[in-house]
């Protein structure tokens, strides 16, 4: 579903991405480790589309199209989601009529009726009590004033709001305590179907406890350094990166 | 359309059986301004003698005063020789039918969900008899005329009912207020009267729209609203259209009384031409707007949407003379391209415990320039005063420039007076997080900003407050990037 071929990438003139070779198929989940710096947000911004970056080379294939040709929001409308590493605030945009407006503008690029007032409240307020989104959250401002942790459990509702054909998650795991970090696992784990490609950044190994990725990549300096299964995760907690960093610079 | 222009014109005349109307389009002085062309316009209206002199004194008292030139605001200095005093405000030919229209200005009206019968009002063309807007007028003027609600053109008010206009007009805005107050006093065209009894709730919301023939008035409007002990009313002025007047100056004088337990609630959503994206043409609109809470308890309420006019001056205010009186000032303005606006408001407490509130949100895209302007006064008397004002700015692109001017001026120790003051950017990461959720950028500038408006739309009635929306997202259109 997503093939990512020699991708090279700069910002301001800085290359970032140095090579990046990834597929992912239906039904797969992909985890992407790496150290801070490494590009693995730049890999995800790139992705959905964002500006400021210059793609210098290669290809990236979504579904049979030329992803980079698309524009953002034709990437979104197309089961393209990215769960951001910083989700943004939108002071006065009330969260509930952002989701809705969200999910119509999704389900009118598939050529469906918007969603019936009822059906969306049902399954948003059903939703948030599965992330364990307080709902008064729902009715606040999209993001404003929410805590590290809520914003977090807002994107993984809103992921399973919108339910993507490839869902990309930014380190969504950064920064929670292990009741958040559980709630984020379950949102994903939820989610997993035959149909869905997902690819799920993290820092961290402890987020792979609870989610079983069938691939772990790590992304050093720009590159793929070593792809492996999820032996490969418990390996880096035990080493850090500093070996495969080594290993690729030899 | 079946009905000729002077078929229909007769049926409007026929309503407005008191004889305002007389066509005037064709009837336009020459441009100039003497007490010649001031005791013209007074004889045109058939005004009674004290008028004239009120007029003439006015026009004296102008020629002694200079254009102010404290706003930020930058345009060339306004000939008032080149200026036709009295003529029909619409100076485009009669169109008879929407083929004739410009269809840029037709596809605004369909993005703003105008109806055709609507946009053939509003584009000029000669409506036909089955939009019954004569019949509309007809049922409103009864329903208003058996609550003994007074509701006409002020030069019909002049002949009708002379001895209210002459013991409220001016009482409010005196000609020498300022130098376009002065200008209007003494050349000012036409206008609306509105007159609530006391203890009379106005059973219907006012607006200038359903007087069709005062929907397009002219650059010197003068606008008298009172509203006696108890009584009520919603004026709704403005429509929507946009009018593709050349750089005209637009100077209008609005007076409004509340007396006792009474409230005046007074919104405009203004959309005139702003000029080309350029700079050239637009309106300059330099309005003098101003609200008397005189009896105790009494409450004015303004609310503005500003998205039109090249130059906007405007500053709508309450003199809080009754004691616990309430002033209330919401206000939205857009400025983009080359506008510049330069508004606010004043309240002034006289009375004790009186109470004000002033929300004021300024947009600017591209070059556009936003000024905030707002005078508190307590005076001396003023025991127990509260003000509060919210004043936000939001920048769209980092080429607009929004300022904010707050005069605070306190002489009783017990005056509460609060200002907060926020300036935010659309983000280009906002922008980036709503068009990965699917959004385009433009709905998702219009829902942000939606968003920033809100406390002041829901001030508007709420028919009003949904075309607010549709136009600050047409008239924002493609000002992001
Ligand atoms: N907008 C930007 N401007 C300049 N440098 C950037 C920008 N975004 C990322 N970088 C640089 O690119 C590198 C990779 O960053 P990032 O993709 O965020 O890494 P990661 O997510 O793996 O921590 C870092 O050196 C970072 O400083
Ligand atoms: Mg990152």
């Amino acid at each position: 579903m997503l093939a990512i071929k020699n991708l090279t990438a700069s910002v301001d003139g800085k290359e970032i991405l140095k090579g990046v070779d990834l597929q992912v198929e239906a039904g797969e989940l992909h985890a992407i480790m790496g150290p801070n710096g490494s590009g693995k947000s730049t890999l995800a911004h790139i992705l959905a589309g964002r500006d400021g970056y210059s793609v210098t080379g290669g290809e990236v294939r979504y579904l049979g199209e030329d992803l980079l040709q698309l524009e953002v929001e034709e990437r979104a409308r197309q089961g393209l989601f990215l769960a951001m590493q910083y989700p943004v605030e939108l002071p006065g945009v009330n969260n509930m009529s952002f989701l809705r407006e969200s999910m119509n503008a999704l389900r009118r690029a598939r050529g469906e009726p918007e969603i019936d007032t009822l059906s969306f409240m049902k399954q948003v307020k059903e939703k948030a009590r599965q992330v364990k989104l307080d709902e008064k959250l729902l009715k606040r401002s999209v993001n404003a004033g929410f805590s590290g942790g809520e914003k977090k459990r807002n994107e993984i509702l809103q992921m399973a709001m919108l339910e993507p054909k490839l869902a990309i998650l930014d380190e969504t795991d950064s920064g929670l305590d292990i009741d958040a970090l559980r709630t984020v696992a379950d949102g994903v784990n939820r989610l997993r179907t035959a149909e869905r490609g997902m690819l799920v950044v993290t820092h961290y190994q402890r987020l792979l406890d609870y989610i079983q990725p069938d691939k772990v990549h790590v992304l050093a300096d720009g590159r793929i350094v070593r792809s492996g299964g999820k032996e490969l995760a418990l390996e880096l907690e035990a080493r850090g990166y500093g070996w495969l960093l080594e290993e690729a610079a030899a | 359309m079946g009905q000729t222009n002077s078929e229909m014109e007769a049926l409007i005349a026929a309503e407005y059986a008191q004889g305002f109307i007389t066509r005037i389009d064709s009837d336009t002085f020459p441009p100039g301004l003497d007490e010649a062309v001031v005791r013209a316009i007074s004889e045109r209206k058939g005004e009674p003698e004290w008028m004239l002199q009120k007029r003439l004194e006015a026009y004296r008292h102008w020629l002694t005063m200079d254009q102010p030139d404290w706003a930020v605001i930058n345009h060339p200095p306004i000939d008032f020789q080149q200026i036709s005093y009295y003529s029909s405000p619409k100076q485009s030919p009669k169109l008879e039918s929407l083929d004739q229209v410009d269809p840029e200005i037709l596809a605004t009206y369909e993005k703003l969900g105008i109806s055709i019968e609507e946009q053939k009002a509003l584009s000029g063309v000669a409506v036909d008899a089955v939009f019954d807007s004569v019949s509309v007028a007809t049922t409103f003027r009864e329903t208003l005329a058996e609550a003994g609600v007074i509701f006409c053109a002020i030069s019909e008010a002049l002949r009708d009912y002379p001895e209210l206009v002459r013991q409220y007009m001016a009482s409010v805005v005196p000609h020498k207020d300022n130098f376009f107050a002065a200008l209007n006093s003494a050349v000012f065209s036409d206008g609306t009267f509105v007159y609530i009894p006391e203890g009379v709730k106005c059973p219907m919301e006012l607006s200038t729209y359903f007087r069709i023939n005062e929907a397009k008035t002219g650059q010197f409007e003068r606008t008298l609203i009172i509203a006696e002990a108890g009584s009520e009313v919603s004026y709704l002025e403005g429509c929507t259209a946009p009018m593709r007047d050349e750089n005209q100056l637009h100077a209008a004088v609005v007076e409004l009384v509340a007396m006792e337990d009474a409230k005046i609630k007074y919104s405009t959503v203004q959309n005139w031409y702003p000029g080309d994206l350029e700079g050239k043409g637009g309106i300059y609109n330099f309005v003098t707007k101003r609200g008397d809470c005189r009896g105790d308890r009494s409450h004015i309420s303004w609310t503005q949407v500003e998205t039109g006019s090249a130059v906007t001056w405007k500053y709508p205010s309450c003199i809080l003379r009754g004691r616990d009186s309430v002033g209330e000032f919401y206000s939205v303005a857009v400025t983009k391209g080359f506008q510049q606006a330069d508004t606010g408001t004043k309240m002034i407490h006289i009375g004790e415990n009186s109470r004000s509130t002033i929300v004021s949100k300024g947009i600017s895209a591209m070059q556009g320039s936003n000024a905030y302007r707002g005078l508190v006064r307590i005076a001396g008397k003023a025991e127990n005063a509260r003000n509060h004002t919210r004043c936000d700015s939001l920048l769209i692109g980092d080429r607009c420039a929004a300022h904010t001017f707050p005069y605070i001026e306190v002489k009783n120790p017990t005056a509460k007076v609060e200002h907060e003051a926020t300036t935010s950017k659309v983000s280009e990461d906002q922008l980036f997080y709503c068009r990965q959720r699917g959004l385009t950028e433009e709905d998702a500038v219009s829902m942000i900003i939606n968003g920033f408006c809100k406390e002041v739309f829901q001030e508007l009635p709420m028919e009003f407050a949904v075309e607010a929306q549709k136009l600050l997202a047409v008239s924002l259109e493609g000002a992001v990037g």
